[in-house]
């Protein structure tokens, strides 16, 4: 037994048929080939596969498919790209936030929800945000710092707390 | 050479497809029709396997294929053969692979695998590694003197012990007794887990000509393909691995893992791509681990605070298989004093069977745990001589004319351990600040190591011109985040005066089409791959000489290469490399030379096997890497709790060829130093055999609250001699000493003094209340 959503991904409307206990994950991996979510876990211990559901920051491994019906979904491929990177992804980039790159786009979907909510984060603010989010290469600290300067960079472009 | 590129912080070039989410590792790569795999493993720590009854798995509905170690009896192991594709007469922890299953889905697979049948006879196990060396311990390999093997390791048939490294240097006996002051202490560190973000996943396919294609989440393509042909007979050339993005490996994907598994039930079902990706909770127990150790140390000590004579015993838990792991052993043997001149030394690196998860290659190869032994001692003997144990260590320190363990004699391009102990003083200069109801207290510790690989370990590189001027770069190394696309960019933009936006590092290793590289471990991607980028460039200058010479009718020694073009500097004329990169064509319409392209190697230079009895040889490794790190913490006396305040690390690494990505190196092996150091162990239940903590939710690493509140990264630039620019590995060696400092540490904040890993608040808290009890 399958059963149809709507849900809006990446500013698309996709209409999907979906098993009850599909995860959010599994749609957006299997169904639509969105693979920038990771699966590190599947029990919401590591943040890999963090998207955001209306603008929050969800652990999409612990989501239900059925319970993104009507909803709007952004994974990291509905950020930025090529040319238009979101300033999240560019100041990653020029941190050197990035090791493995297993865990970026979790990272960086979460920094996002963070800012979303709070566009002046302190670094105790940041910790906390990301404390859910494993990164067993770079040990933290640049993640921390581009994180930092992705928000002075969306505050300084006045657009801190764009929802995409 | 005036470095343009080496040297400068220039982004990876890797990073736009990580950031993006373009970038696709092993489980994101569609296989058309693929069929999901799921192991069956054995319940028992050790137990006979009286049978195995695969038929109402087979039956069950959307299975494809079934296979268990009667189709499958084969051996694989990288130094030493001593583990089947599954298990066949005895299964050796709880764990062990006992046979595998396909279906058309992952749930299909899961219910199928519970319908194998297995009839065990359990035997006793062997749970302790200090048990293992004892007359009439359980014999977790009878068959151990019939196991293939490289000719470098010494199992002893009849025993546990699946290697055995002596060094034997001087007189220690005599030495010892000549002593001053003499002090003996045990260590010990536990089994641990790498925890790559990303779990271990091998996909496989037989197409219907017989060729075997593997996708893996691997470091070591090349060795997986190698290893692959040896266990299921097959030859190279029908045989292709290849490596998407790797999401972390530590060690853990070094070697082979999955990959006999998954070609197994490939094999049984030609046509159809089989992949297994196991859970969190079977990369915990089931995928290799870091080895335990129980090292017993002896220190004499002459009046000046010299050490005359010094006795290493590493007794390693290599678990249920040691076909990786021997060489951890064997590693941590001929590095058996760390970064000291020990003039008499005796040293035994042990290592031993158990019926534990399987040890093998981690972060570090063995040196984090010797360095938790060795720099606490060092600590230990300098507070029961009244003396600084900064002062103690540079005493007693390797430098240039120092003779190693193996009475090696360092040379003045070796690195310099004792700059990077007065870099890491100096930062701890600043008075320590008091913190209202916290102990405060900081210690040091000093690292040591060297790529342990084979004498011969290869890589080589391709270079290539395309037709609008860009260099391809091929590499067959890794980068799992290390950075080594970008460093090679770098090394080729520096050796040819491109600018780096001209040059693309072709690097997902493919066995097929990518040139050989042994493996990724060892630190030595940056040396051996930087080197062979260097030589293969040299080559292709040459040829743009050699086209050059006749268009400008000038000698090849006039020639330079200059902003992009071949310039002669006796007289007037150039030629752009893009008039050339394809040949060169005349005005008439003849042509000279042809598509520009290169291939070279390294290998490294001169080195010497170890005197089978006291490991002596003037050359056993190819370079060392030196460092120290100092930490200062508080600790909570009424909770036990330590928070790690300031962390300074100072390499000697030669030359730093990327700012922004030998920090990364550096803050990422720092806190999964901290890790091991304070919070992760690997807890095997005593009686049953299972790990009891294996989740993310039980098994804690650190996160970004743990993170130290300063980290500080220095570094000493000693020229290596046959580095690429200078230039030495050090990605393993940042979370090497770090464990030990903190121990340090923690004994100057409050005077107690943990010997077993890791420094948990509870230990700590009971340490204390034991030193306060006494008082
Ligand atoms: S996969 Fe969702 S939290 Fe780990
Ligand atoms: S970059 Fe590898 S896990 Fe974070």
């Amino acid at each position: 037994m399958t059963i149809a959503i709507q849900v809006t991904v990446n500013g698309q409307l996709e209409a999907l048929e979906v098993e009850p206990h599909e995860s959010l994950l599994g749609m957006l991996r299997e169904r639509l080939d969105l693979t920038g979510a990771k699966e590190g876990c599947n029990e919401g211990e590591c943040g890999a596969c963090v998207v955001l559901l209306d603008g929050r920051a969800v652990n999409s491994c612990l989501v239900l498919a059925v319970e993104a019906n009507g909803r709007a979904v952004t994974t990291i491929e509905g950020l930025g790209h090529a040319g238009a990177l979101h300033p999240l992804q560019q100041a990653f980039l020029e941190h050197s936030a990035v090791q493995c790159g297993f865990c970026s786009p979790g990272m960086i979907m979460t920094a996002l929800g963070l800012l979303n909510e709070n566009p002046t984060p302190s670094e105790a603010d940041i910790r906390q945000a990301l404390s859910g989010n494993l990164c067993r290469c770079t040990g933290y600290r640049q993640i921390i710092d581009a994180v930092q300067a992705a928000a002075a960079a969306l505050g300084a472009a006045g657009q801190a707390g764009r929802r995409p | 050479m005036n470095a343009r590129w080496v040297g400068q912080d220039v982004p990876r070039v890797d990073g736009l497809e990580k950031v993006t989410g373009a970038a696709r590792y092993t489980a994101d790569v569609k296989l058309p029709r693929m069929l999901h795999a799921k192991v069956v493993r054995s319940p028992h720590p050790h137990a006979r396997v009286r049978a195995v009854d695969l038929g109402k798995a087979a039956r069950a509905p959307g299975v494809r294929a079934v296979a268990s170690g009667q189709d499958f009896p084969f051996h694989v192991g990288i130094y030493l053969k001593d583990q089947t594709v599954f298990a066949t007469d005895r299964v050796r922890f709880v764990g062990d692979a006992v046979a595998a299953v396909a279906a058309e889905t992952p749930e299909a697979a899961e219910e199928a695998a519970a319908l194998v049948e297995v009839e065990y006879e359990p035997l006793p196990a062997l749970l302790d590694v200090r048990q293992g060396i004892l007359p009439g311990a359980v014999l977790v390999h009878p068959q151990l003197g019939s196991y293939q093997k490289v000719p470098w390791i010494t199992p002893e048939a009849g025993t546990n012990i699946c290697n055995h490294l002596k060094v034997r240097k001087g007189d220690y006996e005599a030495a010892l007794r000549g002593a001053a002051h003499v002090s003996e202490n045990t260590f010990v560190v536990p089994q641990v887990q790498h925890v790559p973000m990303e779990v271990h996943v091998s996909a496989a396919r037989v197409d219907l000509a017989g060729k075997l294609e593997v996708l893996t989440s691997a470091q070591s393509p090349f060795t997986v393909r190698h290893l692959l042909c040896a266990c299921f007979n097959l030859s190279h050339g029908d045989v292709r691995v290849s490596v998407p993005q790797v999401g972390g490996g530590f060690g853990g994907k070094a070697g082979i893992n999955l990959e006999p598994i998954a070609t197994a039930l490939a094999l049984k079902i030609p046509g159809r791509w089989v992949r297994l990706l196991i859970d969190r909770a079977e990369e915990f127990y089931a995928a290799v681990v870091r080895q335990g150790l129980v090292a017993t140390l002896v220190t004499g000590v002459d009046r000046q605070g010299k050490v005359v004579a010094q006795k290493m015993h590493y007794l390693w838990d290599c678990g249920a298989y040691g076909g990786y792991g021997v060489n951890v052993v064997r590693a941590a043997g001929y590095t058996c004093g760390g970064a000291y001149e020990f003039p008499n030394v005796c040293g035994d690196s042990i290592g031993v069977y158990t019926n534990r998860p399987v040890g093998s290659a981690y972060r570090g190869f063995g040196m984090q745990e010797i360095h938790w032994a060795l720099e606490q001692q060092m600590d230990m003997v300098a507070h029961e001589l009244g003396q600084d144990p900064v002062e103690f260590r540079l005493r007693n320190c390797l430098g240039p004319g120092k003779r190693t363990v193996t009475g090696q004699v360092l040379d003045e391009h070796a690195g310099r351990v004792d700059k990077c102990i007065h870099k890491v003083a100096e930062a701890f200069r600043r008075p320590l600040e008091e913190k209202p109801g916290l102990l405060r207290g900081r210690g040091l510790a000093c690292a040591v190591k060297a790529p342990a690989m084979p004498n011969d370990a290869a890589s080589s590189v391709l270079l290539k011109f395309c037709e609008d001027g860009v260099l391809e770069v091929l590499v067959s190394g890794i980068d799992y985040g290390q950075g080594l696309r970008t460093v090679a960019a770098q090394f080729a933009a520096e050796a040819l005066g491109l600018p780096l936006h001209q040059i693309r590092v072709r690097n997902l290793p493919d066995t097929d089409l990518s040139p050989y590289d042994w493996q990724t471990v060892a630190s030595r991607q940056t040396w051996a791959t930087g080197n062979a980028v260097l030589k293969a460039a040299e080559k292709c200058k040459a040829q743009f000489f050699e086209m050059a010479s006749q268009v400008l009718h000038a000698p090849v020694e006039r020639l330079a290469l200059e902003g992009g073009q071949v310039v002669d500097r006796g007289g007037q004329g150039s030629v752009p490399l893009t008039r050339m990169v394809m040949g060169y064509q005349f005005p008439d319409g003849h042509t000279i030379g042809g598509p520009v392209a290169a291939a070279a190697h390294h290998v490294p230079e001169g080195l010497l096997f170890l005197d089978p009895d006291t490991s002596q040889s003037a050359k056993p490794v190819a370079k060392w890497t030196f460092g120290a790190q100092g930490l200062e913490i508080s600790v909570d006396p009424g909770t036990g709790q330590i928070q790690v305040d300031r962390v300074v690390a100072c390499y000697d690494v030669g030359k730093v060829v990327n700012p922004g990505l030998i920090r990364g190196q550096t803050f990422g092996g720092v806190v999964q130093g901290l890790g091991t150091g304070l919070m992760e162990e690997l807890k095997v239940d005593a009686l049953t055999g299972r790990v009891r903590n294996a989740s993310l939710v039980d098994y804690k690493i650190p996160t970004s609250e743990d993170l130290p509140g300063e980290l500080e990264a220095h570094f000493v630039e000693t020229p290596q001699a046959d580095g690429p620019l200078g230039a030495r590995g050090i990605g393993e060696h940042t979370m090497i000493p770090t464990p030990a400092a903190l121990a340090n540490a923690l004994f100057d904040a409050c005077g107690v003094r943990i010997l077993d890993m890791p420094l948990t608040a509870e230990k700590v808290l009971r340490a204390l209340q034991a030193k306060r009890a006494k008082e």
